[in-house]
């Protein structure tokens, strides 16, 4: 069943709520043509159409929960369920290509025990197909006819009306809560069944990472779990090398685009730097996997290292720091525009060159802006996922140096969860714990960073 | 009876200016630089994409003569317009035939070196153009991608000599393949479109936009225009600006632990992958939004409410109509982003091997990157030009979108 066609269903009997009421509050009007009713006739039509529609969308969200189960319980119940394996994943796999193929999604069975549920599932589906419609009808109805009821000459549509606008205005703006919740949740739940398994110390302060997702659940190795090197590898590729090309291309381009450039000039180069954020992350890995990365071990062969990688933790950063350069510049400019002009042209009126008043009064003022900027670079570099995944590699190594492959947290997470292990396995509920610890630290820099841009911005105004 | 003065340019003077100058022009000359660097980069990066990518749109085809009257193919023109048309000509035997005339035309070696889908190919023509039944024709079909390896100048040595042969005879040709944006997944880079990565970008961009839009925008007007200064308002503000700058992986996390549980049976369809991006990019419109519902000016409002509208009518009737162009800026600014998006989609499971287009919102679906990204792990070079190609469509998609929304900027830009 499409709640697809619920919904169409509900919105034509709004349309229908709305067009009936509109007409009601109009008789209302031709009735008692000396007095006014209370509001204009289309919010009659709206408190009506509303009245239908909500209560009616509410039902179907419902029932797209229940109905599946009831689907499953009335098949289950079905004779030719008797032969079915009692439990675990075969029964689950017989039962969906079942359902497959009787909502037409498939066209054959594999398994002679699933053609048998075919036909009591097309039933079951047919069956709570035609209830679903039903009801939805009926919700629909019982609201219409209850708020057309109500309609009188005095009847305050617009205030009810507006009051429920209100109503879904806020709960609109709960969804940015909820989903932060939803994250918050998902994530500490199953962080919390991975610390069940592993203990967070060895977690944490472990130099060793190697998850085994064939191993048993139960004889998971502690010692296997040990995050440190995807912590060094990610604060490697994306607080260290990314931001050594970043920060000063970054930094520089601002200065030049806000100090130097003619507004020509500016109106071009602008637009080009932000080409380069707006290019998806999935072609820097691609071009880094491609290109940079093969030409760093051509080159670092040919100054003598004979162990290069064809993976590097260099070519990731490089090309995320390249990635990153538009972010730092648009932060830098905007907080280099917040320095009053008067203090520019003060120390050009004492004599000082235009690059001695930005690095001795521009940079220094707008530095507080400038650090939060970077900060956000960084938040952002380190979770910043396809360009490591396609460049940096897999494997888990405390090293400093740049030409070594190296992973970090984002890579195991990607790593982790496409496997093949199962969902109670430690391996995979380390991801979680994983995602756990990248979403506080990328929490935490981007409330910093947000609280110190918010206060240099007021020091001025 | 006047003191000498010292004069004032010194040789020592001159010099610290000089020196000052040229520290001017090296800092000036850096920024110049730095910001050419970045475009450099830029540059060099669309070169190799578009110099492989172009090539990723060609296919090696074989040139096979087929005389269909004498095969006896008939094609009555009420079977070719059915659906199922292609079947009806593989029960003719029209493998059989283009394999005997491969044959013929091309010698055993070669015709081991058509396709083996090549018989779809020729389907496909046949009941775009009936009329080629009627005669003789010379038809290009898909070599096997062994032989295109060969025409490349790499893969198996012992293709060379043929390959060369061919290609000297004028039968061996690289042509554009219009299948590329028609087909879908397959194993063979000579058979590869991206038709389904395209159809799962679309759908899931539909159910990004029918919920990150609506939502976006009520929660920026109610923000903007109707909160109260209090405690809750701060946590929904603080929230927002949070989530736009989450990693996007850690939303694929999200729409794996949340709808997947909820939805199991939709994994990896667009209706998932949309729910999720949509959560993404719900903050990035709602930041839009309130900025373009700022710039509405104040008279707007204390004119309509002067004249009697209600809180409600101002913001529906004259700031939200005035705001709209900024908001729609912001929202494909937004929905730009999430169609570039792979890791959530990653997480969610659309990294599976998708050989039909996806038919519906629930039906299994990969996407432009995703399928981007499992191209470029397949070792044949053929793989390489067609992920370039396949980069070449998201970049064009991309480009269209932010032009758009540099249009509508310019479009409706109000001085107020």
């Amino acid at each position: 069943m499409s709640p697809a066609i619920l919904l169409l269903l509900a919105l034509g009997l709004g349309l229908a709520g709305w067009l009936a009421a509109r007409a009601r509050a109009w008789s209302f009007r031709r009735a008692m043509p000396d007095r006014r009713i209370a509001s204009l006739p289309s919010y009659y039509g709206w408190y009506v159409a509303l009245w239908v529609v909500i209560p009616a969308i509410l039902f179907i969200l419902a029932w797209g929960f229940i109905a599946p189960v009831l689907v499953t319980q009335s098949v289950l119940a079905d004779p030719a369920a008797a032969h079915l394996p009692v439990f675990g994943l075969q029964r689950e796999t017989i039962l969906a290509e079942a359902r497959a193929v009787a909502s037409g999604a498939a066209n054959g069975v594999f398994n002679p025990l699933a053609r048998e549920l075919v036909e009591p599932y097309r039933a079951a589906l047919m069956r709570m197909n035609a209830i679903g419609i039903a009801a939805t009808l009926v919700v629909a109805f019982l609201g219409g006819a209850w708020s057309f009821t109500r309609l009188r000459p005095d009847f305050r549509a617009r205030t009810r009306v507006e009051r429920i606008v209100m109503l879904i205005l806020l709960l609109a703006s709960l969804v940015a809560i909820l989903t932060t919740l939803g994250i918050f949740l998902s994530l500490v739940f199953e962080t919390i069944r991975f610390f069940g398994m592993i203990d967070p110390i060895s977690f944490l302060f472990g130099t060793h990472w190697g998850p085994d997702p064939m191993s048993s659940v139960e004889a998971a190795d502690p010692s296997r779990f040990g995050a440190i090197p995807l912590f060094w590898g990610t604060i490697y590729i994306g607080a260290i090398i990314a931001m050594v090309v970043a920060i000063p291309l970054g930094l520089m381009s601002a200065i030049y685009l806000t100090q130097y450039a003619s507004p020509a000039w500016r109106k071009w180069l602008k637009p080009a730097l932000e080409i380069l954020a707006g290019v998806p992350t999935v072609v820097y890995g691609y071009f880094a996997a491609l290109t940079i990365a093969p030409a760093i071990r051509d080159m670092a062969v040919s100054i003598g290292i004979s162990n290069a990688s064809s993976e590097s933790a260099l070519a990731a950063g490089l090309v995320m720091g390249v990635m990153i350069i538009p972010f730092v510049s648009s932060m830098a400019d905007d907080s280099i525009a917040a320095v009053p002009q008067a203090m520019r042209d003060g120390s050009l009126a004492m004599g000082a060159t235009t690059n001695e008043t930005i690095r001795r009064v521009l940079v220094p003022a707008a530095l507080p802006g400038i650090v939060a900027g970077v900060m956000l670079a960084i938040s952002r570099a380190i979770g910043e996922t396809m360009i490591v995944v396609m460049a940096a590699g897999y494997a888990a190594k405390l090293s400093g140096n740049p030409l070594e492959a190296m992973t970090t947290v984002t890579v195991q997470i990607v790593a982790m969860l496409t496997g093949e292990a199962s969902f109670d396995h430690p391996a995979t509920l380390s991801a979680f714990a994983l995602g756990f610890v990248l979403f506080l630290v990328t929490l935490g820099l981007n409330i910093v960073a947000l609280r110190v841009v918010k206060r240099f911005r007021e020091a001025y105004e | 009876m006047s003191e000498a003065v010292l004069p004032t340019r010194t040789p020592a003077f001159e010099a610290r200016i000089r020196k000052r100058y040229a520290a001017e022009r090296r800092f000036k000359l850096a920024g110049l630089l730095s910001i050419l660097f970045s475009i450099a980069v830029l540059a060099f990066l669309l070169v190799t994409m578009a110099s492989n990518g172009i090539s990723g749109f060609k296919r090696v085809e074989l040139a096979v003569e087929i005389d269909f009257p004498e095969a006896g193919i008939t094609g009555d023109p009420a079977v070719l317009a059915q659906p199922n048309a292609i079947q009806s000509l593989e029960a003719q035997g029209l493998p059989a035939v283009i394999e005997f005339y491969a044959t013929k035309s091309l010698g055993e070696a070669g015709a081991q070196q058509i396709n083996s889908e090549a018989w779809r190919d020729v389907a496909k023509m046949i009941i775009a153009d009936p009329s080629i039944l009627g005669s003789k024709s010379e038809l290009m079909v898909p070599a096997s991608h062994k032989l295109a390896a060969a025409y490349s100048g790499d893969g198996q040595v012992d293709l060379q000599p043929l390959a060369n042969q061919l290609k000297a005879e004028g039968k061996l040709q690289k042509n554009f393949d219009f299948g590329f944006l028609s087909r879908s997944d397959a194993t063979d880079p000579q058979l590869v479109g991206i038709w389904g990565a395209l159809k799962g970008s679309m759908l899931t961009m539909l159910i990004t936009l029918a919920f990150a839009f609506p939502i976006g925008v009520l929660a920026a007007l109610y923000l903007e225009e109707y909160a109260p200064k209090n405690r809750w308002t701060d946590i929904i503000e603080v929230s927002i600006n949070n989530l736009a700058a989450v990693p996007s992986i850690i939303f694929g996390l999200l729409g794996l632990a949340v709808f997947l549980t909820l939805f199991p049976s939709y994994r990896s369809a667009p209706l998932i992958g949309g729910l999720t991006l949509a959560l993404m990019t719900m903050p990035v419109i709602v930041i839009a939004g309130r900025n373009a519902i700022k710039a509405v000016p104040p008279t707007i409002r204390d004119g309509a409410l002067a004249l009697g509208a209600s809180p409600i009518q101002v913001v529906f009737h004259h700031v939200l109509p005035l705001a709209l162009p900024g908001i729609l800026t912001g929202t494909i600014i937004g929905m730009a982003r999430a169609l570039g998006e792979t890791a959530p989609a990653l997480m969610i499971g659309m990294r599976a091997f998708v050989a039909t287009p996806p038919d519906g919102f629930t039906s299994p679906a990969t996407l432009l990157p995703v399928q981007i990204f499992l191209w470029s792990d397949e070792i044949d070079r053929g793989f390489v030009e067609r992920t370039s190609a396949a980069i070449i469509v998201l970049l064009m998609f991309l480009l269209v979108m932010n032009g758009l929304a540099i249009y509508l900027r310019n479009r409706f830009e109000k001085k107020w």
